[in-house]
């Protein structure tokens, strides 16, 4: 990171300290303002959340390592994920997969070439009576068929 | 409720009750049956403790008497009537008078499965394992009568081995996730290396960005080790290349030994806390090999000599020079406080001592001194040093500590790692002859003996300061020279010491650095005294605010819980009551030597005769002695 970025990000991170308050329960908060905007926390985000939070950088790795939303290291532009619950599974997930595999040219778990898009597979998302489901970012699909999830990814820019 | 000067949350803190003079004072008490037994306790007790308290035994193993309550690894479930589910005894503070199983069918066979599902994580083969017959998990398996893997066994190894640091090694394939460590790092020692990472299956204890635990600000203090249940954290264990260089009849393999090992080392055989072994350690180590073998203790009446004199002279430049020196002064015998304060407050290293810790100070003198004395070329001296300490291990390799021109300190060995030699060389210690240290180093002075114990380098620098400012005998203002305010395990202790208006004469030793001590009539001595880091992080919050230690003059700092005798080379399990036991080992080992103050020591004056020849704190004595800091910081790159 330049130094710039780095001021920059302190700067930041003091706006939602300040935002959020001292406390530990705003940890949350900082780190889900910080992936929105960044798409990652960089690990020098973190240790500045943790020096403004007085707390130890380690504890602001593992909350971010618990939660699937947030991560340390850049992802695509879009994130597709793809609902693996065994109801999705019974109503053709594997078919939609493979449609979006070879539309987009990566693996699950993987980032386009391109960085547009991330695919990684989702615990169950709730919509099991419409499956199979994905989000794309923070909008859900259902019904889906390989057709309509091509579709619905190409009008995603 | 809420101290600001923790970092752990609240509800991550000691439940701990205190039990009130009489039952009824505070919050009442309660009667409870346990197996039919009844027992009154204070409310808010766990049951754990209750039964304790009964002498009825409750498996535990994410419990530790040092830490706070976790409640994660449930091996201690008991049956509450009333309760839809088992409780974990550890955590479950009595409110109400309960009725507890403790070892029914359900009880029984919920911890065989809970014990089962560890093992089916729990990769690795006891008879390798560095803590074969001494793993809680061994033991509660043996206890339980496991015959076999209900829910199957891991065949293949999930983590590799984290070996990148000189002292603490990681095995997370043998981590049963009960996060002593993560609370013996955030919680007691408040340097916060460890946590738990990822969910699910994949939780496992790691450091920030999983990096290795050389790139992260990880102290070497070792208390996780001390805590581990199992063999996941252990330290570097140089033996093997120790016995080849016994082995090898080029080398001459010279070993020193520190108190805090010497009162400890019994327990690795069988016998209770607080035996000292000096005598018997000595008999064994030459049987195992060891060319010479000499007392830590005598380098620590040295480091007394030379730290005090350091002191004196920062006094004599801030009061008389009215020069900006940096004060309070530092103790830098402790190597895991040395790399906390690099790496948490650069900014305070010029207060730290100078002068090297004893292992180091004897380091650079076998090397350079004995080495001339005993006419053998120093590439061919092998250094060892039993240390108490995993740090030790990263201090002896540090690139700066090579004053002698070759590596000080070869090897640092802690208590564990030579029970281990000694028991594969086919000795019971215990039954050893008494035997006494080599020359030309000699026996030390019982104030070099009470560096292992919190508050002992504070006693010894006060016993010497006292007589050559006040020209008294330390005798006579404490009784048998025993400074008692600065004992104890009380975890921080501030001492004042007025000097009064008679001082003596300068003595000879110092004569050419000070004139005289016309300057400190009427002085008070600050001093405190901090063991375990949380403790030294309120001391150093304290004196960046400007709070009452930043008048010190003198501050001692020790990395672990109870100082050296606490250290995380030491045998394993540790506790308080421990501890203490070890402290006493020493303090009446201290009481039955006759030499008890370090610039008695006739081997030091001896030294400074023949070859330290300019004193103390002088080029040479530099240029061996004392060595310099590096500002870490605790940005992690």
């Amino acid at each position: 990171m330049l130094l710039v970025e780095k001021n920059a990000m302190t700067e930041e991170i003091e706006a939602l300290v300040e935002q959020f308050g001292k406390q530990r329960s705003s940890l949350l908060k900082i780190l889900h303002e910080i992936q929105k905007k960044h798409r990652h926390i960089p690990d020098f985000a973190q240790q500045e959340i943790a020096r403004l939070l007085d707390i130890h950088p380690v504890e602001v790795y593992s909350v971010i390592s618990f939660y699937a939303f947030l991560n340390t290291e850049p992802k695509g532009r879009n994130i597709v994920r793809v609902c693996q619950s065994i109801t999705c599974d019974l109503q053709g997930k594997q078919a939609v997969c493979n449609a979006i595999e070879r539309e987009i040219g990566c693996k699950f778990g993987e980032t386009s070439k391109d960085k547009k898009f991330h695919l990684e597979f989702a615990n169950c998302l709730g919509l099991c009576d419409i499956s199979p489901a994905m989000a794309v970012n923070e909008k859900v699909y259902t019904n889906l068929t390989p057709e309509k999830a091509v579709q619905i990814l190409n009008q995603v820019k | 409720m809420e101290d600001k000067n923790q970092r752990a949350p609240v509800s991550q803190k000691a439940h701990k009750v205190t039990i009130p003079d009489h039952p009824e004072h505070i919050g009442g008490s309660v009667t409870i049956e346990i197996n039919e037994k009844r027992i009154t306790v204070p409310m808010g007790t766990t049951i754990l403790e209750a039964c304790r308290e009964a002498g009825i035994h409750i498996p535990t193993l994410c419990h530790h008497d040092d830490l706070c309550v976790a409640g994660v690894c449930r091996i201690c479930v008991v049956e509450v009537e009333g309760m839809r589910t088992l409780q974990a005894a550890c955590a479950f503070p009595i409110t109400a008078p309960i009725k507890v199983k403790t070892s029914s069918q359900t009880v029984r066979k919920a911890r065989r499965h809970i014990l089962d599902l560890m093992l089916s994580e729990h990769y690795g083969e006891c008879y390798s394992c560095v803590r074969n017959k001494n793993c809680e998990l061994q033991n509660l398996a043996q206890e339980y009568g496991v015959d076999g893997f209900t829910f199957g066994h891991v065949t293949k190894s999930k983590y590799p081995v984290d070996e990148s640091s000189f002292s603490v090694h990681r095995d997370n394939d043998k981590c049963i996730l009960c996060k002593r460590c993560v609370r013996t790092c955030i919680d007691l020692q408040e340097v916060g290396v460890l946590e738990s990472i990822g969910r699910g299956d994949n939780t496992h204890i790691s450091t920030f960005m999983d990096k290795d635990l050389a790139d992260v600000i990880c102290i070497n203090c070792g208390q996780c080790i001390n805590r581990c249940p199992t063999g996941a954290l252990y330290t570097n264990d140089p033996s093997d290349e120790i016995w080849a260089a016994i082995e090898d009849p080029d080398k001459h393999v010279v070993i020193q030994t520190a108190p805090s090992p010497r009162a400890a080392i019994g327990e690795e055989f069988g016998l209770e806390a607080g035996h000292s072994m000096t005598g018997e350690l000595n008999t064994a180590l030459r049987r195992i090999g060891f060319n010479k073998v000499f007392d830590t203790n005598f380098s620590a009446d040295l480091t007394i000599i030379e730290e005090g004199t350091e002191l004196i002279l920062r006094l004599y430049q801030a009061l008389v020079e009215k020069k900006e020196v940096a004060l309070p002064q530092f103790t830098s015998c402790s190597p895991g406080w040395v790399k906390y304060l690099e790496h948490f407050y650069p900014e305070y290293i010029s207060n730290l001592s100078s002068a090297k810790s004893p292992q180091q100070m004897f380091g650079a003198l076998i090397k350079t001194h004995y080495a001339e004395k005993a006419g053998i070329d120093p590439k061919d001296i092998v250094s060892v040093a039993v240390m108490p300490c995993s740090a030790k291990k990263f201090e002896c390799n540090r690139p700066e500590m090579v004053d002698s021109g070759y590596k000080d300190v070869d090897y640092g060995l802690t208590t564990r790692e030579l029970a281990k030699m000694i028991r594969e060389a086919g000795i019971h210690l215990p039954e050893m002859p008494k035997s006494h240290f080599d020359n030309p180093f000699g026996d030390a002075s019982g104030a070099g003996l009470i560096f292992g114990a919190t508050g002992g380098v504070m006693e010894a620098a006060i016993r010497t300061v006292v007589e050559f400012v006040t020209g008294n005998k330390t005798e006579d203002i404490f009784e048998n020279a025993n400074v008692l305010p600065v004992r104890g395990f009380e975890g921080i202790k501030y001492v004042e010491f007025p000097i009064g208006d008679k001082v003596g004469p300068v003595p000879e030793l110092i004569k050419h650095l000070v004139p005289d001590w016309n300057w400190l009539k009427g002085a008070t001595l600050k001093v405190a005294v901090a063991h375990g880091t949380a403790n030294a992080k309120k001391i150093m919050e304290d004196i960046k605010a400007g709070g009452k230690f930043s008048e010190c003059h003198f501050i001692e700092f020790m990395a672990c819980p109870g100082g050296c005798l606490g250290g995380g080379g030491q045998p394993i399990p540790t506790n308080e009551e421990i501890r203490m036991k070890r402290a006493q080992a020493i303090y009446a080992e201290d009481e039955s030597l006759e030499i008890r103050k370090s610039h008695d020591n006739p081997y030091i004056i001896k030294l400074y005769n023949e070859f330290l020849t300019d004193g103390p704190c002088s080029h040479l004595s530099h240029k061996l002695l004392h060595t310099h800091y590096t500002k870490r910081g605790k940005y992690i790159a």
